[in-house]
């Protein structure tokens, strides 16, 4: 397999994995006594939860690294770090309100961790939007890993001043908490979005790489395309 | 020190100059707080309770015009790239800026004030209280607002951008202040009104120092 084929391998094992472990999940795992089958989001839900936090971690690391050591390498992580972190936070949040509507009797609640994830994937969708408006390469690698470091100080603020503010979720599951029959779905799905989302960064950091080289190279492009399109010709 | 007294100085002399920009922003506050009652109704009990709510969203807002316009001076003619060149020290243009923000904030916080006991019927007696969350509130505000202000400054669609970027950035400054400040208004019977501060004092310190340490990187070319 050449150097292109692996991150679509890496994708690839990470989907069949998920759709190993959700078929376990749904079909083989037992119910749960008090929420039925509504439960068994919690294959997929838990497993994204982590997954869009090891995204923005990830994607603030590469911000952190772009800033000190410089390299356009870690831009382009960056911004595929973070556009599938804000993916999956997204997808948190609908997987999220699907369980609690039959659950909670709700689709949203105000507890710190559901607030967290919104106003997470609100911060980061504005620096996605922030990368999107600036056209200067330098700028946007700059401002948008400044933004990054910024906004990923403050998720723990935020989580903790909600924290005071109102509580209702459930507590962080362990499998201490967590009967051994529920384990194994959850973990063979863990590493399917694990896989899955390291397939889609890896992907991502390489079109954000040839944009950037397009971005990046001597503007002699421009003007052969300027010899072959003279002014006023028709396109 | 001297630099940032000097760019301190540019700033609110720039500030009292376009004084009638402010006007305008406080006009804008006090009818966003006009509104507010009418999403809510005639509810006298209301009204009151969610005063704090109220002021602080309107300041929010008020804010994003008031921050937007604090960096316009410095694109046009190329002023902020001359004054790097000089060379002046980021951090003390910085600075300069963000204390004149949160100077500006302020100000206007407590002018919104009068209107809110008005319309709401949110009187205190605790007024050095309140101007104290005031003051913590609008540091919140003017230290990340700066920041972001630099960047969407330079852009096209800054007036999205802005508010976008600094909006849920501020959730936890919000949250403090608009806590501390009901809690003023309403009564604390439970002694809560030092913790919600004390985390309005933490996401200063935390914001007013990271924010300064990375502007120099904002505006280098």
């Amino acid at each position: 397999m050449g150097k292109g084929g692996w991150p679509f391998a890496v994708a690839g094992l990470g989907l069949a994995l998920l759709v190993w472990g959700s078929i376990w999940g749904l079909a083989f795992a037992p119910r749960e006594q008090y929420m039925g089958d509504v439960q068994r989001i919690m294959y997929v839900h838990v497993p994204t939860a982590w997954n869009a936090l090891l995204a923005l971690t990830f994607g603030f690391g590469c911000a952190v690294a772009f800033l000190l050591r410089g390299g356009w390498r870690w831009d382009a992580r960056h911004e595929a770090a973070i556009e599938v972190g804000v993916v999956l936070g997204a997808l948190l949040c609908f997987q999220g309100a699907i369980w609690a509507k039959p659950t909670w009797g709700v689709w949203w609640d105000w507890d710190p961790r559901l607030t967290t994830t919104a106003v997470m994937v609100f911060a980061f969708s504005g620096i996605l939007a922030l990368r999107r408006f600036v056209e200067d390469p330098a700028r946007r690698a700059v401002w948008s890993a400044v933004a990054t470091v910024i906004a990923f100080v403050d998720v723990p603020i935020v989580y903790f001043s909600v924290n005071w503010w109102n509580s209702l979720h459930q507590l962080q599951s362990t499998p201490a908490t967590v009967s051994s029959a529920f384990h194994w779905p959850l973990r063979i799905n863990a590493f399917g979005v694990l896989f899955l989302m390291s397939g889609w960064i890896w992907l991502r950091a390489r079109l954000a790489a040839e944009r950037l080289e397009g971005e990046l190279a001597p503007p002699l492009g421009g003007i052969e395309l300027a010899q072959r399109q003279p002014l006023g010709g028709t396109s | 020190m001297s630099q940032f007294l000097a760019a301190l100085r540019k700033d609110l002399l720039l500030q009292w100059r376009t004084r009638s920009q402010l006007v305008a922003v406080f006009v804008f506050g006090a009818s966003a707080l006009l509104l507010f009652s009418f999403a809510i109704g005639p509810n006298a009990a209301a009204l009151r309770e969610f005063a704090g709510g109220f002021l602080w969203l309107a300041l929010l807002l008020a804010s994003t015009l008031a921050l937007a316009d604090s960096f316009e001076s410095e694109m046009s003619q190329h002023a902020l790239e001359g004054l790097l060149l000089l060379p002046a020290d980021p951090r003390a243009l910085y600075y300069g800026k963000a204390v004149a923000n949160l100077l500006q904030l302020t100000l206007l916080g407590a002018a919104l004030v009068p209107v809110m006991v008005v319309l709401y019927d949110a009187g205190t007696a605790r007024v050095p209280a309140l101007l104290g969350i005031i003051v913590l509130g609008a540091a919140g505000l003017s230290a990340p607002g700066t920041l972001y202000a630099a960047m969407t400054a330079q852009v096209r669609a800054r007036n999205t951008l802005l508010p976008l970027l600094l909006f849920p950035l501020v959730v936890p400054a919000l949250l403090g202040a608009v806590k501390a400040t009901s809690l003023v208004i309403l009564g604390d019977p439970m002694g809560q009104l030092g913790a919600w501060t004390g985390l309005l004092v933490a996401f200063d310190v935390i914001y007013w120092s990271l924010c300064g340490l990375v502007f120099e990187r904002v505006v280098e070319d």
